[in-house]
């Protein structure tokens, strides 16, 4: 009996969301679990707030995890891990990279974006497990900032019981060929960020 | 994907709407049509992929069923694909289609929104099968998904009827592992019998239907004495104190909530076995109905003089989830486990059960026009000008959003153009624009567009010719020369139908010239006794007609904070930490990775502060 694994991955619209969540899922099938993964698209997604859930098990029911239920919370943005972190069982782990997009509301000056200080003791009532992973900065580093989710995915591969051959695969088969070598060591890269912390 | 000759090797991760298009090809469908909406969208691009299918983006969702009537009439099996509202546009042929019946097997798909993620409304389309005396399938999952796809159109046939697939947005865009065959079969779809002439049939002129009607109300009985043995209802046996009714994805919700109870799982929504649930009810001591939006299975339910729990307990509003049932249950009394299953086994004890004490309350990220969009200048035109503006179905909605807060009506495809008519000619004395695109013109805006002219109306109307059905994700439409088979086909030019049309008075202006589009409105709403367009110009980001430009940058020595440029609501503007002295606001500044150089925040600065750099193109 495998035990079951949620996972939650949250963003702005365009931040590439979708396919960080469809790799995760993919895997969990290769791992042979059972899979479900679910999402919204449409008019939300214009700049908007992203979500996809993710689950594993041995016989996924739901699609979404029910609130405060969630093993991983995945954030490619600050304010949306803040936004997000009720959904993380007490105990859960969140990775989150700290970049910045501020909605409308903060530009038009309706409402202040909060410091980073705020959002990460947020998340820390509801879990000490908080890995912030410099996704972006590392992405940059290696020369595309869009391989970003590709480096929280290999930060994530280190706490789940899966060989990291087969993320490369899905990942291999996922991304665009000339893009496939970057993502194998932007993935590498998130698994060292975490392995030698 | 590899195929490594296991088993594993033939389940593939599937979105429910990509489920219903491999089952819809496995069961040979040849024609498919659709108008895009979301949930429904991806359906007719994942048929389209398959050989020996004709799969088209058809203008409105009536013409889309209107032609896979005509392809099941000559013989063929047809769907129509199209989210809950698209059946309301579509209605008008499905409810007679129900007295012809079918040539070769019609399925409609109806994808609902429960939630409203992306929709003006939550009604529950469960109701057009019961008003049309028509079957609805529900599928729970993606594999589902396929297998009540083949099987809709083995029951069309075997009935003589249209048959309704219901998904939902948690159906159409979850994913799940579906057993697929692979890799699939070439297919030639050669070519049809003869035209089988049944004008009794096919040709509903009164007498036609008056003989019809009555073999519709019989078809509805054999179809009830059918859900009896109808392999797609079931009953799962476990603890009888509690017995759940539940279909659909609220099925998936009900056996993890309900997990050691009995559950009766409804594949078939319409007509209704009501002797199996009659029999389910007998054996069980508490019946339940757990099923999203209205009390569909409900009433019927009690109208069978049966006690149930349901929506005093499980809202009709919005989408349900494991949470909103779990609470529902309990509320209700019933004896599920208060805490999740989970949580038994993993709660992290140095941690804690802490409650959800966040001090923190994020601000709000409501979508916003894309960094680029050719919508910007328009709703910010709109806004200085303080014109009223009756809006439409798109992108283009966000315009009511701040900081435009630019829309005062949009209830409906192609409705800008007759409410403000109707607005202005029962004596409003505003100024009214209706603004409406350009996939969204050919939907339903062309009849408008013709009344408003007939009827001497004075309305200005702003077609936003973006170049793609933009809020869905891109699709081709009349006016942009593909189909969807990727042929290249004539683009019907807006403006010579706008001319053909009669109107004179009509301004073709470039979405990313700001002084312009303001220029062209000012002159159109000067004329208030014959009826003006302007046909907005201008790429939408996404296509391969949006040319990105070398991004714009703030001087920040000149920029003194006014804060005009965030007016613009782009989402690559952004407050900088640096506050001007004098005004003592933040400065703006704008995020290289996002700005698609399109200058309108450029054109807008009266302080001329920001330039376009010479960077390389993006």
């Amino acid at each position: 009996m495998k035990q079951a694994i949620n996972f939650l991955f949250v963003g702005v619209g365009g931040q590439g969301i979708l396919t960080a969540s469809d790799i995760a899922a993919e895997v969990g099938l290769e791992a042979g679990y059972d899979v479900k993964k679910s999402e919204v698209h449409g008019f939300s997604q214009r700049g908007g707030v992203v979500e996809s859930h993710v689950r594993w098990g041995d016989d996924v029911a739901a699609p979404l995890a029910e609130k405060g239920s969630l093993d991983y919370l995945i954030a490619t943005e600050m304010l949306e891990a803040a936004r997000w972190v009720e959904w993380l069982r007490p105990g859960g782990a969140a990775f989150i990279n700290p970049r910045h997009i501020p909605p409308m509301s903060v530009t038009v000056g309706d409402a202040v974006y909060p410091a980073d200080e705020s959002i990460l003791a947020a998340v820390r009532t509801r879990t000490d497990d908080v890995t912030v992973v410099e996704g972006l900065t590392i992405a940059e580093r290696l020369g595309n900032p869009r391989l970003a989710n590709t480096v929280l995915l290999g930060a994530l591969s280190t706490r789940l019981d899966v060989p990291p051959e087969t993320w490369l695969a899905v990942i291999e088969r996922r991304v665009p060929p000339k893009y496939v070598e970057l993502n194998l060591e932007a993935f590498q890269e998130g698994r060292r960020a975490l392995l030698t912390k | 994907m590899k195929t490594t000759g296991t088993p594993a090797a033939t389940k593939r991760l599937l979105s429910g709407n990509e489920a219903i298009a491999l089952g819809a090809w496995e069961a040979g469908v040849r024609y498919a049509a659709a108008y895009p909406g979301t949930p429904s969208t991806e359906i007719l691009p994942a048929l389209a992929q398959y050989a020996g299918v004709r799969a088209e983006w058809a203008s409105n969702e009536k013409v889309a069923l209107d032609a896979a009537v005509g392809a099941s009439f000559a013989g063929a099996r047809a769907l129509a694909a199209m989210k809950h509202v698209g059946v309301n546009v579509a209605s008008d042929s499905l409810m007679t289609l129900s007295y012809t019946g079918i040539g070769a097997g019609l399925v409609l798909v109806s994808a609902d929104d429960p939630g409203a993620f992306s929709s003006q409304n939550e009604q529950d389309n469960r109701h057009y099968a019961r008003f049309g005396k028509f079957p609805c399938l529900e599928p729970a999952d993606s594999q589902e998904a396929k297998d009540f796809t083949c099987f809709a159109f083995e029951l069309s046939e075997r009935f003589d009827t249209p048959v309704m697939l219901r998904s939902t947005t948690r159906l159409s865009h979850s994913k799940s592992a579906v057993e697929v065959k692979m890799p699939a079969e070439p297919r030639e779809p050669g070519t049809l019998p003869p035209f089988e002439r049944r004008p009794r049939k096919y040709v509903m002129i009164p007498a036609h239907a008056r003989l019809r009607h009555p073999e519709i109300e019989a078809r509805l009985q054999a179809l009830a004495d059918y859900a009896e043995a109808c392999p797609l209802n079931r009953v799962e046996w476990g603890d009888k104190r509690i017995g759940v009714i539940s279909d659909g994805v609220a099925y998936q919700y009900a056996r993890e909530v309900f997990a050691s109870f009995s559950l009766l799982k409804l594949g078939m929504t319409h007509p209704l076995p009501a002797r199996t649930i009659r029999d389910f009810a007998a054996q069980v001591e508490t019946l339940v109905v757990v099923e999203e939006l209205d009390p569909f299975i409900e009433e019927q339910v009690r109208a069978l003089g049966l006690e149930v729990i349901g929506k005093q307990f499980f809202p009709a509003t919005g989408e349900l989830t494991l949470a909103r049932v779990r609470e529902g249950a309990l509320a209700a009394g019933l004896p599920v486990s208060v805490q999740r299953p989970k949580s038994e086994v993993t709660t992290n004890e140095d941690v804690g059960p802490r409650t959800s004490d966040l001090e923190l309350k994020p601000p709000p990220r409501p979508p916003a026009l894309c960094p680029g969009c050719p919508h910007r200048s328009v709703y910010f035109n709109l806004r200085k000008l303080k014109m009223l503006v009756a809006g439409d179905i798109g992108c283009y909605a966000i315009g009511v959003l701040p900081p435009f807060e630019e829309m005062d009506m949009l209830i409906s495809m192609g409705a800008s153009i007759g409410m403000a008519h109707g607005a202005r000619l029962a004596g409003c004395p505003d100024k009214i624009v209706a603004t409406i695109g350009d996939s969204t013109f050919f939907h339903a805006g062309l009849p408008e567009l013709a009344n408003t002219i007939y009827n001497r109306g004075v309305t200005c109307t702003m077609i936003l010719d973006n170049g793609t059905t933009a809020m869905t994700g891109g699709q081709d439409n009349p006016a942009t020369g593909v189909t969807l088979q990727g042929e290249t086909t004539r683009a019907i030019d807006i403006e010579s139908v706008v001319r053909a049309m009669g109107v004179e008075d009509l301004w073709v202006v470039d979405a990313l010239d700001v002084k312009e589009v303001e220029k062209a409105i000012r002159e159109a709403t000067e004329i208030e006794d014959r009826p003006t367009v302007i046909i907005v110009n201008g790429a939408c980001v996404f296509t391969p007609q949006f040319q990105h430009r070398p991004v714009v940058a703030v001087d920040a020595e000149v920029c003194n904070g006014c804060g005009f440029c965030f007016r613009v609501g782009c989402p690559a503007i952004l407050k900088s930490e640096e506050v001007d002295v004098k005004t003592e606001r933040p400065k703006a500044l704008i995020d290289p990775l996002l700005c698609t150089g399109c200058t309108v925040c450029l054109q807008v600065c009266p302080r001329k502060a920001i330039y376009q750099t010479q960077g390389e193109e993006v």
